[in-house]
């Protein structure tokens, strides 16, 4: 295959909440939590944003950092679990915004937290096939997490924005191949109108997360003929710290090979763009000729593992584009009140 | 607002797209039609602000319109975009962080909305550039 990513843009909100803040409200051991969980703070929305305007600057951001005519893209997809519209797609605001309208097709995704994967999936197909020149796929989300649910102190928000393109001359890294493992499984799942998610508790864990991660990986590892020591690092759905570092031990990879895109500690889980932001967050770092092992899982459920080979194109990009890591520098920290009202929880009379 | 009417200007409202007339050189935003100083002489084109520029002057917003509550205190600021247009404009930052000459950049973000089921109004705001 030479399709591949031609550029990529990520977009964090700036304001932040430590899991103290949280477990202070509703009465819970915040050591116990953050070991257990192994995230200390996630990301929170500003008043004014939600999965469209987060989509939107990741949009920009991806077709900046590759000074991309954004004519050439064909299709914009956007996957997330918070389409500010039940009807009327967030794909089209995102098209218009980039000006890519309007000779170019445009729809949202939802598939819990690899919506964002699928599209990319999808943009794969269409410029592998000729269909089109560029794709966009997007995973973005301002998540939701009941109060005092165990998803409150993980549900966070931001956006990735993948641009591929399959001209052998153009991506900064290449997708070798890609594997989906998918079944009817109920682990969570948000119902028409309902203000926030439901979830199996420990039942999303062995039916779901790792029976669905591990079957993918395995899967395009068996496809390809490849084994965990072909990596230089791999990177697995986050929805917490302690699922992708359990996971990745039982497939063979190292801690280190993890480390890079292991953004859920500072970030939270930002479920449709969750495992796209470790990609890029372990892009930022690789360097031409590394691979990397890449399975999304969204809860329904499903898992779609990416075998990735970056390309010389790559050292070039990374001269101009911003850091994953960079962004979840100085954020400013907020208290439960204020990130009840940024949610939407705390409504004024 | 009515659906209609915020469709009409979309495009200038998500991209800043202005114009600017060739024979004075003055920038405009929003759009003009007709150049106010060179009147039938005038010869615009459309342009799309880079939406760099500087706050030249702000207030802060205590006392909110009806759909803005939730957000205020916040500044509401004049920009002067580096091409030479001026815009009024909401500040994605606290008002501590707020002072004339501050450098921005362009944002995109809810303008507003119409109530719990109508239409959801997105367009720029502006953020300090720290980068710049």
């Amino acid at each position: 295959m030479s399709v591949g990513i031609v550029s990529y843009g990520s977009y964090i909100p700036r304001y932040r909440i430590k899991v103290e803040d949280i477990a202070r409200v509703w009465g819970e051991d915040a050591e116990t939590l953050k070991a257990g969980l192994m995230v200390s703070e996630k990301s929170v929305p500003d008043l004014d944003e939600d999965a469209a305007t987060i989509a939107v600057e990741s949009a920009r951001a991806a077709i900046e950092n590759g000074n991309i005519d954004p004519v050439r893209i064909g299709a914009v997809y956007t996957g997330s679990e918070s389409h500010p519209y039940a009807v009327k797609p967030t794909s089209t605001i995102v098209a218009e915004a980039i000006s890519a309208t309007p000779v170019m097709t445009a729809a949202d995704f939802e598939f819990a937290c690899k919506a964002g994967s699928a599209t990319v999936q999808s943009c794969m197909g269409l410029t592998s096939s000729g269909m089109i020149d560029l794709g966009m796929g997007i995973g973005a989300d301002v998540s939701q997490g009941a109060p005092g649910d165990a998803l409150e102190y993980t549900a966070a928000s931001g956006g990735v924005a993948f641009i591929m393109g399959d001209n052998e001359s153009e991506p900064i890294a290449l997708i070798e191949d890609t594997y989906s493992f998918t079944t009817d499984t109920p682990d969570f799942w948000r119902r028409e109108g309902s203000e926030f998610p439901q979830h199996g508790g420990r039942f999303t864990g062995e039916p779901g997360y790792f029976k669905h991660v591990i079957g993918a990986s395995k899967g395009l590892m068996e496809k390809m003929g490849t084994g965990p020591e072909d990596y230089d690092y791999a990177v697995f759905h986050q929805p917490n710290g302690k699922f992708p570092t359990r996971v990745s031990k039982e497939l063979g990879f190292s801690r280190d090979k993890i480390e890079p895109g292991m953004v859920i500690t500072k970030l939270g889980n930002i479920y449709s763009g969750s495992c796209m932001m470790g990609i890029a967050a372990t892009l930022d770092q690789a360097k031409p000729g590394d691979r990397i092992f890449a399975t999304a899982f969204g809860s329904g459920a499903g898992a779609d593992a990416f075998s990735i080979k970056v390309t010389d194109k790559m050292e070039q990009f990374q001269k101009y584009s911003p850091k994953v890591w960079d962004q979840l520098k100085d954020p400013v920290y907020v208290d439960y009140a204020k990130y009840a009202k940024h949610k939407g929880k705390l409504k004024r009379s | 607002m009515s659906v209609v009417r915020f469709w009409r200007n979309q495009v200038n409202r998500y991209n800043l797209e202005g114009t600017h007339c060739n024979s004075c050189d003055e920038y405009f935003y929003p759009p003009r039609s007709m150049c106010p100083t060179c009147r039938r002489e005038g010869e615009l084109e459309s342009h799309r602000f880079e939406g760099k520029g500087e706050i030249v002057t702000y207030t802060i917003i205590h006392s909110a319109a009806e759909g803005f509550e939730n957000q205020s205190p916040y500044p509401l600021a004049i920009v002067k975009l580096d091409e030479g247009a001026s815009l009024t404009s909401p500040i994605v930052a606290d008002p501590e962080e707020m002072y004339i000459g501050m450098r921005v950049k362009p944002v995109f973000r809810k303008l507003g909305e119409s109530g719990d089921k109508g239409m959801i109004y997105y367009g720029t705001k502006f953020a300090p550039d720290k980068n710049d």
